[in-house]
């Protein structure tokens, strides 16, 4: 029974979206039916995991995991594919209301289509456990995304879909390159068996190539500090309930990915010991924060913004993969920075959080004021006050005040600096994160201290009218999730901690 | 000559580069397009030599099925006898012929590959055994994984060229242009007017 629950985790939703194309009329329903289910599915195989304390799997088709392929899922992966199956669970109802308005009439099933295919891609990268089987699943998400995004308003979204289109297939095919490295080193695809066979040959160049290519295709799909310049544009033209959706997972599932290449299958010992992966990664992670902080706060529109952001929370997140060392211990080399990597894997869940919340929140401001320009949000803590304030609480976590989800994950990556002793990156989280207090206090102010053209203020607060409940509920959904994971950590830090555990010496 | 065994590995790394060159330095989004296309058929180059073995031939049952279900043992002798093609293969397989040799093979510099791939394709009869079918004496076959895997990229391929090609029709109506400079020239100049 546990195995079958892992395939359906991704059938549920990769068949549900040819079944939108039959079913055109209630499509919608369809989709926010399978979005449940799949998340259902997700808690179910995580509480199959901790309660097993061992890796399910599942071999397709029957064949041996030699020849066919495994769906693996460890306290890692289980973690993942909750997050990812639990936004698309909660951003799916908010999408007819954006729908009707801004795909063509009548088209409104193949929406449906592409967001399930993206949905089951993202969650096939997670689950599988075969090398080869991750780059199909990368580009069915992938190319769901690609026209997820084409869909936005006006012909600047089809620009930033056809050059995120080039970047994400470079990227891709550099995943597919590293991939067949590894094949022609080991004669083999499985990742269990490959975690076993490549550290026997990490001398060869051919490793070195294959961690290469790895390392760089994600870190495009990752948008990683020099090769983030597809996401601000991607981002800001998409509908906006697609970035909510891709902004929350797709960077997520690539991030996991990195740390499934770095740990299980090449090995800490040879990324960390022999390659050095923390000296590039430290200096990338800490540019990223500083300039996707930096440029954020001089952006006019509001997406663009919160996409910026994006840049820099990828940054804490690689951070936090840069404070694992190899040290020598007794018994041969051990490894540390176990708070670090938790701070890394715990912002993975709580940036999906804040960020999925942040973006349901403009959506919700978009249906009332068609616009996203910062400046025509002058008034509208007056006249959308539960949209304002929840986008308060949220832009608060994003700093990392105490008492919400943004402080734990920050808290954990200066615990990480502070065991490899470096007060200095200590400082700099603190410093990036009084950036973003910057950019989140900008769109404050205008909100609440500035009027708007035409509104007197006597007639201010009059016009109060929030956004349609079918927005607002998924987003305030999100935003109280920050504020409780940011109280209760026992699922986010609980969780996070067994996948860093688990990825560093491989039991808890 | 050892070089010459690495020529469809040079190739590889040539046609990628002539891709990533044409992605980057074109301006004309179909080009671009047409770049990205080599530099994925690159990749499919590169894999189909990672799987070729020393005069190994195509993964496809040699023995005729009628003859190898009756009489496993005579059976490769009847074929080599009935198809002369399939007999000088096999002999040639047999003959150490280091001149010769399949160019990939040598590519694959790794010992545990070269190994790994002998072992997976000469000593494999799993599948002939299923159907009742034992692949004839001294028959070696290339290695097919990685044709199937090609084939899959390749679906990867045509999927996002399509998609990409026709997000370019899409922008064509939009902007009248497919170049990039004009196309950014048209953004400045609807920002201005706005």
């Amino acid at each position: 029974v546990t195995g079958d629950l892992l395939i359906l985790q991704i059938v549920v939703p990769l068949l549900s979206a040819p079944i939108c194309l039959l079913l055109r009329p209630i499509a919608r329903y369809v989709a926010i039916a399978a979005g449940i289910a799949t998340f259902a599915i997700a808690w179910a195989i995580l509480g199959e995991v901790i309660a097993s304390g061992a890796p399910l799997s599942y071999e397709l088709g029957g064949f041996a995991r030699q020849y066919g392929i495994e769906y693996r899922v460890d306290y890692a992966n289980a973690f993942v594919i909750l997050i990812v199956s639990a936004i698309g669970a909660i951003v799916l109802p908010a999408a007819p209301g954006m729908v009707d308005h801004q795909i063509l009439p009548g088209r409104e099933y193949l929406f449906f289509a592409a967001f399930l295919l993206c949905l089951a891609g993202l969650l096939g990268v997670a689950i599988t456990g075969d090398a080869f089987n991750v780059f199909v699943f990368l580009e069915i998400s992938s190319l769901s995304a690609y026209i997820l995004i084409s869909l936005g308003d006006g012909r600047r979204a089809l620009l930033a879909a056809f050059s995120y289109l080039v970047m994400g297939t470079i990227g891709g095919t550099f995943v597919l390159i590293g991939i067949g490295f590894m094949y022609q080193l080991t004669g083999t695809l499985n990742m269990a068996e490959l975690s076993v066979l490549l550290p026997s040959v990490q001398g060869e160049r051919t490793a070195l190539m294959a961690f290469a290519f790895l390392t760089v295709g994600i870190a495009i799909k990752l948008a990683v500090f020099p090769l983030h310049q597809w996401l601000p544009s991607a981002y800001a033209q998409a509908p906006t309930v697609v970035t909510a959706f891709l902004a929350a997972t797709a960077t997520k599932v690539a991030y996991y990915l990195l740390l499934r290449v770095t740990f299980t299958l090449f090995g800490a010992t040879f990324a960390f010991g022999v390659l050095h992966l923390e000296a590039l990664l430290l200096p990338v992670s800490l540019a990223a924060m500083f300039t996707g902080s930096i440029a954020a706060i001089y952006q006019t529109d509001l997406k663009r913004l919160l996409a910026y952001s994006s840049i820099a929370q990828i940054g804490y997140m690689t951070l936090g993969l840069s404070l694992v060392r190899v040290v020598d211990g007794t018994s041969g080399a051990a490894l540390s920075g176990v708070d670090g990597l938790t701070g890394g894997i715990v912002h993975l869940f709580n940036h999906a959080v804040i960020k999925g919340g942040l973006f349901l929140l403009v959506l919700c401001i978009v249906e009332r004021l068609r616009s996203t320009r910062i400046v025509d949000l002058r008034g509208l803590g007056r006249r959308m006050p539960i949209t304002m304030g929840a986008f308060v609480i949220a832009g608060l976590s994003l700093v990392g005040v105490p008492g919400t989800a943004g402080f734990v994950s920050k808290w954990y990556l200066v615990l990480g600096a502070l065991e490899q002793g470096s007060i200095v990156i200590a400082a700099l989280i603190l410093l990036s994160s009084l950036l973003a207090l910057i950019y989140v206090w900008r769109i404050v102010e205008v909100a609440y201290f500035q009027v708007a053209d035409g509104e007197t203020a006597t007639a201010a607060g009059t016009g109060w009218r929030e956004a349609r409940p079918s927005a607002l509920i998924p987003a305030c959904t999100l935003v109280a999730a920050t504020v409780y994971f940011g109280l209760f950590t026992d699922l986010s830090v609980g969780m996070a901690r067994r996948a860093a555990m688990w990825l560093m010496v491989g039991h808890i | 000559m050892r070089w010459l065994g690495h020529a469809p590995y040079f190739a590889t790394i040539v046609l990628m580069m002539v891709g990533l060159y044409i992605v980057i330095a074109r301006e004309n989004l179909v080009k671009k397009m047409m770049g990205l296309n080599i530099f994925q058929v690159s990749v499919i180059m590169f894999y189909v030599a990672m799987g070729n073995v020393d005069g190994g031939t195509a993964p496809i049952l040699v023995a005729s099925e009628a003859v190898a279900v009756a009489e496993p043992v005579v059976a490769s002798e009847a074929v080599a006898v009935a198809e002369p093609v399939v007999a000088s293969e096999a002999v040639v397989v047999s003959e150490p012929a280091p001149e010769s040799a399949g160019p990939a093979r040598e590519g694959a510099e790794s010992a545990v590959a070269a190994d790994r791939d002998d072992a997976r394709t000469t000593a494999s009869p799993t599948p002939s055994v299923a159907s009742g079918l034992r692949p004839a004496a001294g028959v070696v076959y290339s290695n097919p994984l990685p044709h199937v895997l090609m084939l899959t990229a390749i679906v990867v391929g045509v999927a996002t060229t399509a998609l990409g090609l026709s997000f370019i029709v899409r922008i064509y109506e939009d902007y009248g242009e497919v170049e990039e400079d004009a196309i950014a020239q048209a953004e400045r100049s609807a920002e201005h007017v706005a």
